[in-house]
């Protein structure tokens, strides 16, 4: 029996030493196999969703065939509707995003590196953050109308938030080590924020930025919802009163689509700033 | 021509807490001279490391003095460069950039200061490397040029190499006697190594625990490179080892 064995071991060896050309075939056949598994449930489903609605066996009027979707696109995008109404939100989504952005970033640094600051801030702003944004919209539309005003104001609350909470954290996570390093080197108080402080809080800080843009961007939808005449959210409001069903799954695709962008291009933020660290992986 | 770098004068130190206290240093005399190179050694716990960290003034909740070249010390500052037992270099900076630390690496003639220092440490090459990508040794060197960059007056090591493997300690502790040999830096190491303090030091402090005093001054006249396996290094560190380990030592032979 160990003979047999013995021989089947050299006889196998060359098979698993192929050359490299074959082996980077066989990755992109691996490659191709794993893109087409993937691609399987979404592209049955699609298929079925157009074979289905096609021939009214679901009601084509609330399951709109993928086709008619795509259509829509094509039409939308070629009479610059769709470009106009996704600059608005787009405008709408950056201004909130950067005025309640910039406000946590600043407010979670200092509240993050004076002890003093979190007792007199951190109470409130964290009993804030308990109210639903869903709760204090009427509220926002009373003082400020429909206008653009309460929408950005709005977004901005919204994305204050994950900004403050990621900025505090990473504010205190700086190493008291390196924080007699800088007292040996005699570092001034703003080199210490400046080369200490921020360095060592920007990881939390990436953090916050992808949070803060994702709930910006939840926040347009509510803005947009409660009343606009022009934006995403406005388009999907407007084709539900028509019932065009597939301008609606135009415009849900069209926030996913959107989102997705934006976080991904705040993780190549991520891998471009922080190729120091040392468990970053992304 | 010796003259005093450093004097220390009554220091004492005590710990509090709750339910006890500690008297951790106790009645501290010390005079360091211009250039020497001391080693303060003693069992964990006898206060070395709080001592150096008084002297460095990151710790000033003591009594008595500290005067460095006459002025007394009540703040940690680039005069006294201090190296941690962890290399604690900033992460997001490059061997270059962690060196130069708050200086800009655009002046020519900082650039040129880190340039020679990254030579005097051997770390060619590895100007633009990040932390992650060095080894512990490494990682010291550029902690120690980082020091040297400021020129301080006295360079404070606390147990430096006490996280490396014995190869790469060895060979560290030959790199700093390269670099006190060439720039005459007072140096001062906080160790619980005999062989370490007996082959750097011109003098090794021996403290006592609990409380921690001073023990011992034993002056090392060895000449350099000192071989570890010499005669005269395996008698003293015999000394050094009956010193440490029992109290029954007469104390004649160490000229106290």
């Amino acid at each position: 029996m160990s003979k047999t064995s013995n021989h089947a071991i050299p006889a196998a060896n060359p098979i698993s030493h192929r050359p490299s050309w074959s082996s980077k075939k066989e990755k992109k056949a691996k490659l191709n196999l794993s893109i087409f598994r993937g691609a399987l449930l979404p592209v049955s489903v699609l298929l079925t969703w157009q074979i289905l609605s096609t021939n009214e066996i679901i009601p084509s009027q609330l399951f709109p065939p993928p086709s008619l979707i795509f259509q829509t696109f094509i039409e939308m995008i070629s009479s610059g509707e769709l470009f106009h109404h996704l600059k608005i939100s787009i405008v709408r989504a950056l201004l909130g995003f950067t005025i309640g952005g910039v406000s946590g970033l600043l407010i979670g640094l200092f509240v993050g590196m004076f002890q003093r600051a979190e007792q007199y801030i951190n109470p409130t702003v964290q009993m804030l953050r308990a109210i639903p944004l869903l709760a204090i919209t009427p509220l926002f539309i009373l003082w400020f109308g429909f206008g653009e005003l309460s929408k950005v104001l709005l977004i901005s609350l919204g994305a204050f938030f994950p900004m403050y909470v990621n900025t505090f954290l990473g504010a205190r996570n700086v190493d008291s080590k390196l924080f007699d390093v800088t007292r040996v080197l005699e570092f001034s108080r703003v080199q210490q924020v400046t080369k200490l402080v921020l360095p060592s809080a920007l990881p939390n800080v990436l953090l916050g930025l992808r949070l803060s843009l994702s709930i910006a961007w939840m926040c347009l939808v509510v803005a947009e919802l409660m009343g606009a005449d022009a934006g995403i959210g406005y388009l999907i409001q407007e084709a539900r009163s028509f019932m065009r069903t597939e301008v609606i799954f135009l415009g849900i695709l069209l926030f996913a689509a959107v989102g997705k962008l934006s976080d991904s291009l705040v993780r190549v933020l991520e891998s471009w700033l922080l190729h120091w660290q040392d468990n970053y992986k992304g | 021509m010796p003259n005093t770098m450093l004097e220390l004068t009554a220091l004492n130190k005590t710990f509090y807490s709750s339910d006890y206290t500690t008297h951790v240093l106790d009645h501290i005399h010390l005079t360091i001279e211009t250039g020497e190179f001391i080693t303060l050694i003693g069992p964990s716990g006898c206060g070395k490391s709080t001592l150096l960290k008084i002297i460095a003034g990151l710790d000033v909740d003591y009594t008595g003095e500290v005067q460095l070249g006459g002025e007394k010390v009540n703040a940690p500052s680039q005069e006294k460069g201090f190296i941690f037992q962890e290399h604690r270099l900033f992460p997001w900076l490059t061997v270059e950039q962690n060196i130069a630390a708050e200086l800009s690496l655009k002046d020519a003639s900082i650039k040129q200061k880190v340039d020679e220092l990254i030579s005097l440490v051997k770390l060619s090459g590895f100007e633009k490397s990040y932390p992650k990508q060095l080894s512990g040794g490494m990682s010291q060197r550029v902690a120690i040029a980082r020091a040297l960059l400021r020129n301080p007056k006295v360079l404070l090591l606390d147990e430096p190499f006490g996280a490396l493997d014995a190869f790469t300690r060895n060979h560290m502790q030959e790199a700093l006697l390269d670099i006190w040999r060439s720039n005459r830096t007072t140096m001062v190491l906080v160790t619980h190594d005999i062989d370490e303090s007996l082959f750097l030091s011109n003098r090794v402090i021996v403290l006592d625990t609990k409380p921690g005093r001073i023990k011992a001054s034993i002056p090392i006249d060895l000449p350099y490179p000192r071989k570890r396996s010499g005669k005269a290094f395996q008698e003293l560190r015999a000394k050094l080892i009956a010193l440490l380990e029992h109290e029954t030592v007469d104390k004649q032979d160490w000229q106290i």
